[in-house]
Protein backbone atom coordinates (compact mmCIF):
# COMPACT_ATOMS: atom_id res chain seq x y z
CA UNK A 1 0.00 0.00 0.00
CA UNK A 2 1.31 3.72 -0.14
CA UNK A 3 2.50 5.58 2.50
CA UNK A 4 1.85 8.96 3.35
CA UNK A 5 4.55 10.94 5.14
CA UNK A 6 3.16 13.32 7.86
CA UNK A 7 5.21 16.85 8.76
CA UNK A 8 5.95 17.32 12.00
CA UNK A 9 3.35 20.20 12.37
CA UNK A 10 0.61 18.08 11.36
CA UNK A 11 1.54 14.84 13.53
CA UNK A 12 -0.51 15.93 16.69
CA UNK A 13 -3.62 15.48 14.91
CA UNK A 14 -2.47 11.91 13.74
CA UNK A 15 -1.58 10.63 16.63
CA UNK A 16 2.49 11.39 16.38
CA UNK A 17 3.12 9.63 13.46
CA UNK A 18 5.21 10.47 10.83
CA UNK A 19 4.55 7.76 8.50
CA UNK A 20 0.91 6.38 7.69
CA UNK A 21 0.24 3.48 5.49
CA UNK A 22 -2.87 4.44 3.37
CA UNK A 23 -5.45 2.79 1.05
CA UNK A 24 -6.11 4.11 -2.50
CA UNK A 25 -5.34 4.07 -6.34
CA UNK A 26 -5.30 7.69 -6.41
CA UNK A 27 -4.17 10.76 -4.47
CA UNK A 28 -7.69 11.91 -3.63
CA UNK A 29 -8.56 8.26 -2.56
CA UNK A 30 -5.07 7.88 0.13
CA UNK A 31 -6.20 11.76 1.43
CA UNK A 32 -9.31 10.51 2.16
CA UNK A 33 -8.31 7.20 3.73
CA UNK A 34 -5.81 9.10 5.66
CA UNK A 35 -8.18 11.61 6.90
CA UNK A 36 -10.78 8.31 7.63
CA UNK A 37 -7.72 6.93 10.03
CA UNK A 38 -7.09 10.48 11.68
CA UNK A 39 -10.42 12.29 11.56
CA UNK A 40 -8.69 15.45 13.41
CA UNK A 41 -6.47 16.19 9.91
CA UNK A 42 -9.40 16.92 8.16
CA UNK A 43 -9.84 20.44 8.82
CA UNK A 44 -6.23 21.09 8.61
CA UNK A 45 -6.12 19.61 4.92
CA UNK A 46 -9.82 20.37 3.40
CA UNK A 47 -11.96 23.55 3.07
CA UNK A 48 -15.17 23.10 4.47
CA UNK A 49 -16.25 22.68 0.88
CA UNK A 50 -14.01 19.72 0.95
CA UNK A 51 -11.26 21.23 -1.39
CA UNK A 52 -7.95 20.51 -0.25
CA UNK A 53 -6.37 23.85 0.98
CA UNK A 54 -4.16 25.54 -0.84
CA UNK A 55 -0.72 25.64 1.52
CA UNK A 56 -1.30 21.81 1.46
CA UNK A 57 1.83 21.02 -0.97
CA UNK A 58 1.53 17.13 -2.26
CA UNK A 59 4.60 15.59 -3.91
CA UNK A 60 4.68 12.18 -5.24
CA UNK A 61 8.72 11.42 -5.46
CA UNK A 62 10.20 14.94 -6.65
CA UNK A 63 6.93 15.91 -8.02
CA UNK A 64 4.70 18.46 -7.21
CA UNK A 65 1.35 16.71 -7.82
CA UNK A 66 -0.28 19.55 -9.46
CA UNK A 67 2.33 19.19 -12.14
CA UNK A 68 0.91 15.25 -12.62
CA UNK A 69 -2.65 14.98 -12.84
CA UNK A 70 -3.40 16.68 -9.42
CA UNK A 71 -5.63 14.66 -7.47
CA UNK A 72 -6.09 12.09 -9.61
CA UNK A 73 -2.61 11.43 -9.87
CA UNK A 74 -2.56 7.05 -9.88
CA UNK A 75 -0.63 5.81 -6.39
CA UNK A 76 1.29 2.19 -6.73
CA UNK A 77 1.58 0.15 -4.26
CA UNK A 78 5.16 1.46 -3.02
CA UNK A 79 4.68 5.26 -3.90
CA UNK A 80 5.68 7.72 -1.05
CA UNK A 81 2.86 10.64 -1.11
CA UNK A 82 4.47 13.61 1.15
CA UNK A 83 2.95 16.64 2.69
CA UNK A 84 5.41 19.37 2.76
CA UNK A 85 4.50 21.70 5.02
CA UNK A 86 4.98 25.71 5.38
CA UNK A 87 7.04 26.67 8.10
CA UNK A 88 8.68 29.53 9.36
CA UNK A 89 11.04 29.48 12.24
CA UNK A 90 14.32 31.09 12.22
CA UNK B 1 39.39 39.51 -15.99
CA UNK B 2 36.50 42.40 -15.08
CA UNK B 3 38.56 45.49 -14.11
CA UNK B 4 35.51 46.64 -12.05
CA UNK B 5 36.47 44.15 -9.65
CA UNK B 6 38.75 45.53 -6.17
CA UNK B 7 42.07 44.29 -5.56
CA UNK B 8 43.01 42.47 -2.54
CA UNK B 9 45.55 43.39 -0.42
CA UNK B 10 49.14 41.37 0.47
CA UNK B 11 46.83 40.76 4.39
CA UNK B 12 43.45 39.70 1.85
CA UNK B 13 45.51 37.56 -0.09
CA UNK B 14 46.86 35.56 2.95
CA UNK B 15 43.38 35.20 4.68
CA UNK B 16 41.75 34.36 1.83
CA UNK B 17 44.71 31.70 0.65
CA UNK B 18 42.57 28.71 0.91
CA UNK B 19 40.36 30.23 -1.57
CA UNK B 20 42.42 31.67 -3.87
CA UNK B 21 43.70 27.80 -3.84
CA UNK B 22 40.52 26.44 -5.27
CA UNK B 23 40.69 27.20 -8.65
CA UNK B 24 36.23 27.71 -8.78
CA UNK B 25 37.19 30.54 -6.43
CA UNK B 26 40.58 32.10 -7.11
CA UNK B 27 41.45 35.58 -7.24
CA UNK B 28 38.77 36.57 -9.54
CA UNK B 29 36.19 34.96 -7.25
CA UNK B 30 37.65 36.11 -3.99
CA UNK B 31 37.56 39.99 -5.94
CA UNK B 32 33.89 39.19 -6.91
CA UNK B 33 32.93 38.17 -2.96
CA UNK B 34 34.49 41.50 -1.90
CA UNK B 35 32.33 43.34 -4.29
CA UNK B 36 29.24 41.59 -3.23
CA UNK B 37 26.90 42.92 -1.10
CA UNK B 38 24.02 40.44 1.03
CA UNK B 39 21.20 41.61 3.20
CA UNK B 40 20.37 39.16 6.05
CA UNK B 41 17.10 39.32 7.47
CA UNK B 42 17.01 38.36 10.83
CA UNK B 43 20.58 37.96 13.01
CA UNK B 44 18.99 35.03 15.27
CA UNK B 45 19.05 31.11 14.69
CA UNK B 46 19.72 31.04 10.51
CA UNK B 47 21.42 35.04 10.86
CA UNK B 48 23.86 33.49 13.13
CA UNK B 49 25.79 31.39 11.13
CA UNK B 50 25.01 32.95 7.84
CA UNK B 51 26.66 36.24 9.16
CA UNK B 52 29.51 34.57 10.23
CA UNK B 53 30.05 32.52 7.74
CA UNK B 54 29.75 35.35 4.99
CA UNK B 55 32.41 37.44 6.75
CA UNK B 56 34.42 34.86 7.45
CA UNK B 57 34.37 34.27 3.16
CA UNK B 58 34.76 38.05 2.74
CA UNK B 59 31.48 38.90 1.37
CA UNK B 60 32.63 42.90 1.21
CA UNK B 61 29.14 44.29 2.34
CA UNK B 62 26.54 42.84 4.66
CA UNK B 63 23.49 44.18 5.93
CA UNK B 64 21.94 42.70 8.82
CA UNK B 65 18.29 43.88 9.77
CA UNK B 66 16.81 42.68 13.26
CA UNK B 67 14.94 44.74 15.95
CA UNK B 68 15.46 42.57 18.64
CA UNK B 69 17.80 42.36 21.78
CA UNK B 70 19.60 39.16 22.72
CA UNK B 71 18.33 37.44 25.32
CA UNK B 72 19.09 34.18 27.46
CA UNK B 73 17.17 32.12 25.62
CA UNK B 74 18.61 33.03 22.03
CA UNK B 75 22.14 31.36 23.40
CA UNK B 76 21.18 28.04 22.50
CA UNK B 77 21.16 28.35 19.08
CA UNK B 78 22.26 31.90 18.08
CA UNK B 79 25.64 31.27 18.00
CA UNK B 80 27.11 35.03 17.13
CA UNK B 81 25.82 36.12 20.82
CA UNK B 82 27.17 35.55 24.25
CA UNK B 83 26.38 36.54 27.45
CA UNK B 84 28.57 39.17 27.37
CA UNK B 85 26.03 40.68 24.60
CA UNK B 86 22.99 39.87 26.86
CA UNK B 87 20.12 42.76 26.66
CA UNK B 88 22.77 44.60 23.68
CA UNK B 89 20.65 45.00 20.26
CA UNK B 90 21.31 42.00 18.08
CA UNK B 91 22.34 43.87 15.05
CA UNK B 92 25.25 45.58 16.97
CA UNK B 93 26.15 41.89 18.78
CA UNK B 94 26.51 40.58 15.43
CA UNK B 95 28.30 43.91 13.96
CA UNK B 96 30.91 43.27 16.47
CA UNK B 97 31.49 39.40 16.15
CA UNK B 98 31.68 39.80 12.04
CA UNK B 99 34.23 42.90 12.40
CA UNK B 100 36.46 40.49 14.97
CA UNK B 101 36.10 37.40 12.54
CA UNK B 102 36.70 40.25 9.66
CA UNK B 103 37.82 44.23 9.91
CA UNK B 104 38.13 44.05 6.30
CA UNK B 105 34.58 43.88 5.54
CA UNK B 106 31.78 46.42 5.86
CA UNK B 107 28.71 45.73 8.23
CA UNK B 108 25.77 47.86 8.07
CA UNK B 109 23.31 47.36 10.87
CA UNK B 110 19.10 48.34 10.47
CA UNK B 111 17.61 48.29 13.79
CA UNK B 112 14.58 48.30 12.69
CA UNK B 113 11.21 46.25 11.84
CA UNK B 114 11.51 45.19 8.60
CA UNK B 115 8.13 46.05 6.95
CA UNK B 116 6.86 47.37 3.66
CA UNK B 117 7.73 50.40 4.57
CA UNK B 118 11.21 50.39 4.90
CA UNK B 119 12.04 47.22 3.04
CA UNK B 120 12.66 48.06 -0.13
CA UNK B 121 14.65 51.55 1.11
CA UNK B 122 17.02 48.92 2.82
CA UNK B 123 17.27 46.45 0.27
CA UNK B 124 18.50 48.75 -2.25
CA UNK B 125 21.82 48.88 -1.99
CA UNK B 126 22.36 44.63 -1.98
CA UNK B 127 22.71 41.97 -4.19
CA UNK B 128 21.01 38.61 -2.53
CA UNK B 129 18.63 38.97 0.31
CA UNK B 130 18.92 36.23 2.29
CA UNK B 131 15.27 35.22 4.52
CA UNK B 132 16.67 34.07 8.10
CA UNK B 133 13.08 35.60 9.87
CA UNK B 134 11.08 33.52 12.12
CA UNK B 135 7.40 34.78 11.09
CA UNK B 136 5.37 33.99 8.12
CA UNK B 137 4.37 38.21 7.40
CA UNK B 138 8.21 38.90 7.29
CA UNK B 139 8.93 35.84 4.40
CA UNK B 140 6.14 36.86 2.45
CA UNK B 141 7.16 40.48 2.47
CA UNK B 142 10.68 39.15 1.93
CA UNK B 143 9.72 37.05 -1.22
CA UNK B 144 7.59 39.89 -2.85
CA UNK B 145 10.60 42.35 -2.31
CA UNK B 146 12.64 39.73 -4.17
CA UNK B 147 10.22 39.42 -6.83
CA UNK B 148 9.78 42.84 -7.53
CA UNK B 149 12.83 44.02 -7.46
CA UNK B 150 14.77 41.24 -8.93
CA UNK B 151 17.40 39.86 -6.44
CA UNK B 152 17.69 36.53 -5.48
CA UNK B 153 16.01 35.41 -2.01
CA UNK B 154 18.05 32.60 -0.44
CA UNK B 155 15.48 30.91 1.34
CA UNK B 156 16.10 28.96 4.66
CA UNK B 157 13.36 27.70 7.63
CA UNK B 158 13.15 25.17 10.30
CA UNK B 159 10.78 23.86 12.52
CA UNK B 160 11.72 21.44 15.76
CA UNK B 161 13.73 18.98 13.47
CA UNK B 162 12.64 20.07 10.10
CA UNK B 163 14.47 22.33 7.64
CA UNK B 164 13.99 23.67 4.05
CA UNK B 165 16.61 25.67 2.09
CA UNK B 166 16.10 26.85 -1.69
CA UNK B 167 16.83 29.64 -3.64
CA UNK B 168 14.02 31.57 -4.97
CA UNK B 169 14.65 33.92 -8.01
CA UNK B 170 11.95 34.77 -10.21
CA UNK B 171 14.09 35.81 -12.86
CA UNK B 172 15.43 32.03 -13.70
CA UNK B 173 12.85 29.97 -11.37
CA UNK B 174 9.92 29.87 -9.43
CA UNK B 175 9.31 31.77 -6.06
CA UNK B 176 8.26 31.35 -2.64
CA UNK B 177 4.53 32.22 -3.75
CA UNK B 178 5.04 29.74 -6.62
CA UNK B 179 5.21 26.43 -3.88
CA UNK B 180 3.08 28.24 -1.14
CA UNK B 181 0.27 30.79 -2.38
CA UNK B 182 -1.26 31.17 0.99
CA UNK B 183 -0.09 31.14 4.53
CA UNK B 184 -0.90 28.51 7.11
CA UNK B 185 -4.41 29.62 9.50
CA UNK B 186 -2.58 31.02 12.03
CA UNK B 187 -2.01 28.98 14.79
CA UNK B 188 -1.75 25.49 12.36
CA UNK B 189 2.31 25.92 12.79
CA UNK B 190 3.88 26.64 16.34
CA UNK B 191 6.30 29.43 16.21
CA UNK B 192 9.83 28.50 18.03
CA UNK B 193 9.22 30.46 20.64
CA UNK B 194 6.02 28.42 21.28
CA UNK B 195 7.11 24.67 19.38
CA UNK B 196 10.82 24.65 20.40
CA UNK B 197 13.79 24.40 18.04
CA UNK B 198 16.95 21.68 17.84
CA UNK B 199 19.40 24.08 18.70
CA UNK B 200 21.58 22.75 15.96
CA UNK B 201 18.97 22.57 13.24
CA UNK B 202 19.57 26.22 12.65
CA UNK B 203 23.28 25.62 11.75
CA UNK B 204 22.90 23.33 9.12
CA UNK B 205 20.43 25.57 7.21
CA UNK B 206 21.92 28.51 7.94
CA UNK B 207 24.91 27.54 6.68
CA UNK B 208 23.36 25.67 3.59
CA UNK B 209 22.02 29.06 2.85
CA UNK B 210 25.47 30.99 3.70
CA UNK B 211 26.55 28.19 0.82
CA UNK B 212 24.26 29.40 -1.84
CA UNK B 213 24.90 32.76 -1.34
CA UNK B 214 28.33 32.25 -1.72
CA UNK B 215 27.77 30.19 -5.35
CA UNK B 216 24.83 32.75 -6.65
CA UNK B 217 27.86 35.41 -6.31
CA UNK B 218 30.85 32.99 -7.57
CA UNK B 219 28.61 32.29 -10.04
CA UNK B 220 29.68 28.59 -9.84
CA UNK B 221 28.12 24.93 -8.82
CA UNK B 222 24.02 24.36 -9.19
CA UNK B 223 21.96 26.63 -7.07
CA UNK B 224 19.22 25.67 -5.46
CA UNK B 225 16.92 27.67 -7.68
CA UNK B 226 14.36 25.06 -8.54
CA UNK B 227 14.81 22.92 -6.24
CA UNK B 228 13.92 22.84 -2.46
CA UNK B 229 15.34 21.08 0.46
CA UNK B 230 14.20 18.90 3.03
CA UNK B 231 16.16 18.19 5.87
CA UNK B 232 15.48 16.15 9.25
CA UNK B 233 18.14 16.11 11.86
CA UNK B 234 16.80 13.16 13.55
CA UNK B 235 16.52 10.95 10.04
CA UNK B 236 19.57 13.02 8.86
CA UNK B 237 17.68 12.78 5.77
CA UNK B 238 18.46 15.14 2.74
CA UNK B 239 15.42 15.38 0.38
CA UNK B 240 15.01 17.01 -3.04
CA UNK B 241 11.69 18.13 -4.58
CA UNK B 242 11.36 20.00 -7.97
CA UNK B 243 9.42 23.62 -7.91
CA UNK B 244 8.44 24.69 -10.93
CA UNK B 245 7.28 28.29 -11.62
CA UNK B 246 3.43 28.61 -10.94
CA UNK B 247 1.94 30.89 -14.51
CA UNK B 248 -0.93 31.77 -12.03
CA UNK B 249 1.88 32.67 -8.96
CA UNK B 250 -0.31 36.27 -7.54
CA UNK B 251 3.60 37.84 -8.01
CA UNK B 252 5.99 36.72 -10.30
CA UNK B 253 2.96 34.82 -12.69
CA UNK B 254 1.56 35.76 -16.05
CA UNK B 255 -0.94 38.08 -14.90
CA UNK B 256 0.26 38.91 -11.17
CA UNK B 257 -2.15 41.19 -8.52
CA UNK B 258 0.56 41.97 -6.09
CA UNK B 259 2.86 44.69 -7.79
CA UNK B 260 3.62 46.42 -4.80
CA UNK B 261 4.25 45.14 -1.18
CA UNK B 262 1.04 45.17 0.60
CA UNK B 263 0.10 44.53 4.26
CA UNK B 264 1.53 40.86 5.31
CA UNK B 265 0.24 40.90 8.50
CA UNK B 266 -3.17 41.18 7.48
CA UNK B 267 -2.12 39.07 4.69
CA UNK B 268 -1.30 35.84 7.19
CA UNK B 269 -3.57 37.25 9.70
CA UNK B 270 -0.95 36.99 12.22
CA UNK B 271 1.80 39.18 13.68
CA UNK B 272 5.31 39.34 11.95
CA UNK B 273 6.74 38.24 15.56
CA UNK B 274 7.15 35.07 16.92
CA UNK B 275 7.32 36.58 20.29
CA UNK B 276 4.06 35.36 22.44
CA UNK B 277 1.89 38.17 22.73
CA UNK B 278 0.17 35.87 25.90
CA UNK B 279 -3.18 37.91 25.91
CA UNK B 280 -6.44 36.61 24.57
CA UNK B 281 -8.07 40.76 25.71
CA UNK B 282 -8.88 42.29 28.75
CA UNK B 283 -12.23 40.47 28.89
CA UNK B 284 -10.94 36.83 28.41
CA UNK B 285 -7.42 37.68 30.43
CA UNK B 286 -6.63 36.49 34.21
CA UNK B 287 -3.78 37.76 35.20
CA UNK B 288 -1.41 35.22 37.57
CA UNK B 289 -2.12 37.47 40.58
CA UNK B 290 -6.07 37.54 39.99
CA UNK B 291 -6.08 33.56 39.79
CA UNK B 292 -4.03 33.33 42.88
CA UNK B 293 -6.28 35.44 44.85
CA UNK B 294 -9.07 33.74 43.71
CA UNK B 295 -7.79 30.27 44.11
CA UNK B 296 -7.03 31.37 47.76
CA UNK B 297 -10.32 32.32 48.21
CA UNK B 298 -11.37 28.81 47.33
CA UNK B 299 -13.51 29.62 44.24
CA UNK B 300 -14.60 26.44 42.36
CA UNK B 301 -12.32 27.19 39.12
CA UNK B 302 -11.38 23.97 36.68
CA UNK B 303 -7.05 24.70 35.71
CA UNK B 304 -6.93 23.22 32.48
CA UNK B 305 -2.85 23.33 30.92
CA UNK B 306 -3.03 23.12 27.18
CA UNK B 307 1.04 22.43 27.05
CA UNK B 308 2.14 18.82 25.90
CA UNK B 309 3.01 16.18 28.55
CA UNK B 310 6.72 16.76 28.75
CA UNK B 311 6.56 20.68 29.34
CA UNK B 312 5.01 19.15 33.02
CA UNK B 313 8.54 17.82 33.65
CA UNK B 314 9.71 21.57 33.43
CA UNK B 315 6.86 23.35 35.61
CA UNK B 316 3.41 23.04 36.74
CA UNK B 317 0.50 24.06 38.36
CA UNK B 318 -0.98 22.46 41.53
CA UNK B 319 -4.17 21.28 40.59
CA UNK B 320 -4.21 21.24 36.79
CA UNK B 321 -5.19 18.59 33.95
CA UNK B 322 -3.63 18.41 31.24
CA UNK B 323 -5.26 18.46 28.07
CA UNK B 324 -2.88 19.26 24.97
CA UNK B 325 -4.06 22.07 22.31
CA UNK B 326 -4.07 19.02 19.83
CA UNK B 327 -6.79 17.17 21.54
CA UNK B 328 -8.79 19.26 22.83
CA UNK B 329 -11.09 19.75 20.12
CA UNK B 330 -11.96 15.44 20.83
CA UNK B 331 -11.92 15.91 24.15
CA UNK B 332 -14.12 19.20 24.88
CA UNK B 333 -16.98 16.31 26.27
CA UNK B 334 -14.51 16.29 29.68
CA UNK B 335 -15.64 19.99 30.45
CA UNK B 336 -18.44 21.06 31.30
CA UNK B 337 -19.57 24.92 29.79
CA UNK B 338 -21.10 25.63 33.30
CA UNK B 339 -17.86 25.33 35.28
CA UNK B 340 -15.52 28.38 35.16
CA UNK B 341 -12.40 27.28 33.36
CA UNK B 342 -9.00 28.82 33.38
CA UNK B 343 -6.89 27.49 30.37
CA UNK B 344 -2.90 28.25 30.48
CA UNK B 345 0.50 27.31 28.24
CA UNK B 346 3.85 28.17 28.68
CA UNK B 347 3.35 32.02 27.69
CA UNK B 348 -0.29 32.14 26.72
CA UNK B 349 -0.53 31.68 23.00
CA UNK B 350 -1.59 28.00 22.84
CA UNK B 351 -3.75 28.77 25.36
CA UNK B 352 -5.70 31.71 23.49
CA UNK B 353 -5.73 29.08 20.65
CA UNK B 354 -7.58 26.88 23.46
CA UNK B 355 -9.69 29.54 24.71
CA UNK B 356 -10.82 30.49 20.56
CA UNK B 357 -11.71 26.77 20.33
CA UNK B 358 -13.82 26.55 23.09
CA UNK B 359 -15.75 30.02 22.87
CA UNK B 360 -16.37 28.76 19.24
CA UNK B 361 -18.30 25.35 20.98
CA UNK B 362 -20.35 27.78 23.40
CA UNK B 363 -18.37 27.83 26.17
CA UNK B 364 -18.37 31.44 27.88
CA UNK B 365 -17.02 31.15 31.77
CA UNK B 366 -13.43 30.44 29.98
CA UNK B 367 -10.50 32.61 31.21
CA UNK B 368 -6.87 33.25 29.03
CA UNK B 369 -3.69 32.93 32.07
CA UNK B 370 -2.31 36.13 30.60
CA UNK B 371 1.53 35.52 30.17
CA UNK B 372 1.33 31.66 31.27
CA UNK B 373 2.58 29.93 33.75
CA UNK B 374 5.72 31.74 33.07
CA UNK B 375 4.51 34.73 34.07
CA UNK B 376 2.81 32.59 37.14
CA UNK B 377 6.06 31.96 37.80
CA UNK B 378 7.36 35.72 37.63
CA UNK B 379 4.30 36.88 39.26
CA UNK B 380 3.05 34.78 42.24
CA UNK B 381 5.59 31.65 42.61
CA UNK B 382 9.16 31.98 41.44
CA UNK B 383 9.93 28.34 42.92
CA UNK B 384 8.95 27.80 39.44
CA UNK B 385 11.58 28.10 36.63
CA UNK B 386 10.89 30.53 33.33
CA UNK B 387 11.46 28.99 30.25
Amino acid sequence: MPTLKIPTPLRPYADGQSVVTVQGGTVAEALRDLVAQYPALEKHLFSEEGELRPFVNLFLGQEDVRHLQGEETPLNEDDVLRIIPSIAGG
Amino acid sequence: MDTRLPELSHDEILRYSRHLLIPEVGLEGQQKLKAASVLVIGTGGLGSPVALYLAAAGVGRIGLVDYDVVDFSNLQRQVIHGESQLNKLKVESARQRMLDINPDIQVDVYNEIFTSENAMRIAEPYDIILDGTDNFPTRYLVNDLCVLTGKPNVYGSIFRFDGQASVFYAEEGPCYRCLFPEPPPPGLVPSCAEGGVFGVLPGTIGTIQATEAIKLILGVGEPLIGRLLLYNALDMSFDFVKLRKNPNCKVCGEHPEVTELIDYEQFCGMPASDHDSGSAGDEWDITPQELKERLDRGDPIRLIDVREPHELAISRLPGAELIPLGQLAARMHELDSAEEIVLFCKAGTRSVRALEVLASAGFRRIKNLEGGINAWAQEVDPSLPVY
